[in-house]
C-alpha cells in the first residue's frame, strides 16, 4: 500500500535513498543539495540504514570516495549542486569510464561566477559529455521516482554507468509536495542486491582497476563505454515500465503533453514544464494547437523520440536553462536541432530561448510569450530571431 | 558485461568489445607479459668477469630486471623489462656494471 507523506524535494530523494539503504554515501553540503546529506546522516544516526556516512572535505573526495567505494563492490550513492559538481569534474569521467554505477542527485544551480545559490541548469548541462546517465525531474514525485529506478539503471549488467538525477534547486528541492512513496520492501525487492561481476574486495578473484591506458587501449574502453550509453537507452525502458507495474507512474524518455495534433510546442527541461503545462492548457481552450515535450532522459539522448515527437510540428521552440556560449544556441537546442536533421525532419521552424538563468523568475507571462512567437512563426512560415534571450533585461 | 570472467590477457589485438571495463586487470602479476624495455634510452651492461657476486644491484631493480637463479646468483639483465633506470650501475661497489646509450 503506497504511503502519501508531504516532502520537499531533496526529503523525498533522501527518503529514496534511505529505502535504497547504500553501503556507502560519501557527501559534502552545498546549497541547494545540502539537506540530501543533511538527512540522510540523521537516518544514519538513527540506525534506519546501515550505510558507512562518510563525511568527507570536498566534493572532489566525495566522488573519488565514491568511485573507490563502488570500486570495491559497494553501492555507494552522493549528492551535489553546481560548484560541488565543478569540483568532482574529473572524478565523474573516472567513474564513468571505470564503469561504476554510482548514483547522485544534483541539484541543479547555476555555476558560478558571478557566484549564485539559486536554480539553472549550467552545473548539470557541462556535465553533459561525462559519461554519466542523465534523468530530469519536473518535481519532487519524478525525483523520488527516477532515484530509485536509477539504481536499476545503473547497475543493469549492460549499462554499469553511473546516473545523475537531476532537479530544480529550490523550486523542487525546498518545495513541499504530496506525493506517494512505496513501501521500504517493494523499494527493496525492486532493486535488489548489488552483484558487481568484479570488485577489488573479492579475495577469490584479485583485480586492478584504474591502471595506465595508452594509445593502444584507451580507444577501446572508451568504444565500449559509449557502447554502455547505447545499451542504457533499452534498460531505461524495460526499467520504466517495470516500475510502472509496481507504482502506477509511466515513465518514457519524454513526456508528450498534449502533442497529439499540436502545431506549436516547447520543449523544457524540469520544473518550468509544469509552468508550461498549465500555459498549454489555457492556450488550447483559446483554440491555439499548443503541446510541449519535457525531456526525462538526456543521456542517453532519445534522438529518434524527439524527432518523432516533434515531426508533425510548424514551430518549436527549446528552452534552455543553461547558455553554450558559443554563440549558436543552448545545449538543449542544438543537440534537438542535430536529432531533427539527422533524421531527415527539415519541416520544423525550431528556436531557441535561454531563460531562467541564475534563477530568473519564469512566469505564465513569459512562456505565454513564447508561444505567442511560436504562433507568429507557424502563420507567417518564417523566423526573425533563432537565438533568444527570455526575461532578461534588454 | 564483465569481460573480467574470461581472466585474460589484454593484448594490442584485443577488440572493444572483448575488452575489460576500464581497463581493469583481471590478471593479476601480469606485468611480466608487457614488455616494457622498449622505453629505455640508457643501458646497464652486466660486466661478468668483474661481478663478484655481491648482490647489491638485485634488489635496488625497481623492476624485475635483475634476475638470480637457482645458485643464488644473478644472471644477466632480463632486457623486456631494463627501462634503463641506472641505479644498478650506481650502487655497484665493482664497476661490474657499466651504462651506456641505448642502441650505441
Amino acid at each position: 500500500m503506497a504511503i502519501r507523506d508531504r516532502l520537499s524535494g531533496n526529503e523525498a530523494v533522501a527518503t529514496a535513498m534511505k529505502q535504497i539503504n547504500p553501503d556507502v554515501v560519501a557527501a559534502f553540503p552545498i546549497t541547494p543539495s545540502t539537506e540530501i546529506p543533511q538527512y540522510f546522516s540523521t537516518f544514519v544516526a538513527n540506525g534506519s540504514v546501515n550505510t558507512e556516512f562518510v563525511a568527507v572535505e570536498s566534493e572532489h573526495s566525495a566522488m573519488s570516495a565514491c568511485v573507490g567505494a563502488q570500486a570495491a563492490g559497494a553501492r555507494a550513492m552522493t549528492a551535489t549542486s553546481a560548484n560541488g559538481l565543478a569540483l568532482m569534474w574529473e572524478v565523474l569521467y573516472i567513474a564513468a569510464s571505470l564503469k561504476l554505477p554510482i548514483v547522485m542527485a544534483c541539484v541543479n544551480r547555476a555555476l558560478s561566477g558571478p557566484i549564485n545559490i539559486h536554480n539553472d541548469h549550467t552545473d548539470s548541462m557541462g556535465a553533459r559529455d561525462s559519461g554519466w546517465i542523465q534523468l530530469y525531474c519536473e518535481d519532487n514525485q519524478e525525483a523520488y521516482d527516477n532515484m530509485v529506478m536509477a539504481v536499476r539503471i545503473a547497475e543493469h549488467k549492460n549499462v554499469m554507468l553511473p546516473v545523475m538525477v537531476c532537479f530544480d534547486g529550490f523550486i523542487t528541492s525546498h518545495s513541499l509536495e504530496n506525493i506517494e512513496l512505496m513501501e521500504d520492501d517493494v523499494v527493496k525487492k525492486f532493486i535488489g542486491e548489488y552483484n558487481p561481476g568484479h570488485y577489488l574486495l573479492d579475495r577469490e578473484n584479485p583485480i586492478s582497476v584504474g591502471p595506465l591506458d595508452l594509445q593502444g587501449y584507451y580507444f577501446e574502453h572508451k568504444r565500449q563505454q559509449a557502447e554502455s550509453m547505447r545499451n542504457a537507452k533499452k534498460v531505461i525502458q524495460e526499467v520504466s515500465e517495470e516500475f510502472a507495474q509496481i507504482s502506477g507512474r509511466q515513465y518514457g524518455f519524454l513526456e508528450a503533453y498534449r502533442m497529439e495534433d499540436a502545431e506549436v510546442a516547447a520543449v523544457i527541461l524540469n520544473s518550468t514544464a509544469g509552468t508550461a503545462k498549465f500555459v498549454v492548457d489555457k492556450l488550447r481552450e483559446s483554440g491555439v494547437k499548443a503541446g510541449l515535450i519535457k525531456p526525462r532522459v538526456f543521456r542517453p539522448f532519445p534522438v529518434d523520440e524527439i524527432a518523432d515527437a516533434l515531426k508533425n510540428c510548424k514551430a518549436v521552440a527549446v528552452m534552455d536553462k543553461a547558455d553554450s556560449f558559443n554563440a549558436a544556441g543552448g545545449p538543449l537546442f542544438t543537440e534537438i536541432t542535430s536529432a531533427l536533421h539527422v533524421k531527415g525532419v527539415y519541416n520544423v521552424m525550431t528556436v531557441n530561448y535561454i531563460y531562467g538563468l541564475g534563477g530568473r523568475d519564469v512566469n505564465v507571462g513569459d512562456i505565454e510569450k513564447v508561444y505567442n512567437d511560436l504562433t507568429n512563426i507557424a502563420g507567417q512560415g518564417r523566423i526573425e530571431s533563432v537565438y533568444n534571450y527570455l526575461g532578461v533585461r534588454e | 558485461m564483465s569481460n573480467c570472467k574470461h581472466n585474460k590477457i589484454i593484448s594490442a589485438d584485443t577488440t572493444w568489445k572483448e575488452t575489460t571495463e576500464g581497463g581493469t586487470i583481471c590478471s593479476p602479476g601480469n606485468a611480466t607479459d608487457f614488455p616494457t624495455g622498449d622505453w629505455r634510452s640508457m643501458k646497464p651492461i652486466w660486466l661478468q668477469e668483474k661481478c663478484k657476486q655481491c648482490l647489491l644491484c638485485y634488489p635496488v631493480c625497481p623492476d624485475t630486471a635483475i634476475l638470480v637463479n637457482e645458485e643464488g646468483k644473478r644472471v644477466d639483465f632480463n632486457y623486456d623489462h631494463c627501462k634503463g633506470c641506472g641505479v644498478c650501475y650506481k650502487v655497484c661497489p665493482f664497476e661490474a656494471i657499466d651504462f651506456v646509450e641505448e642502441g650505441k
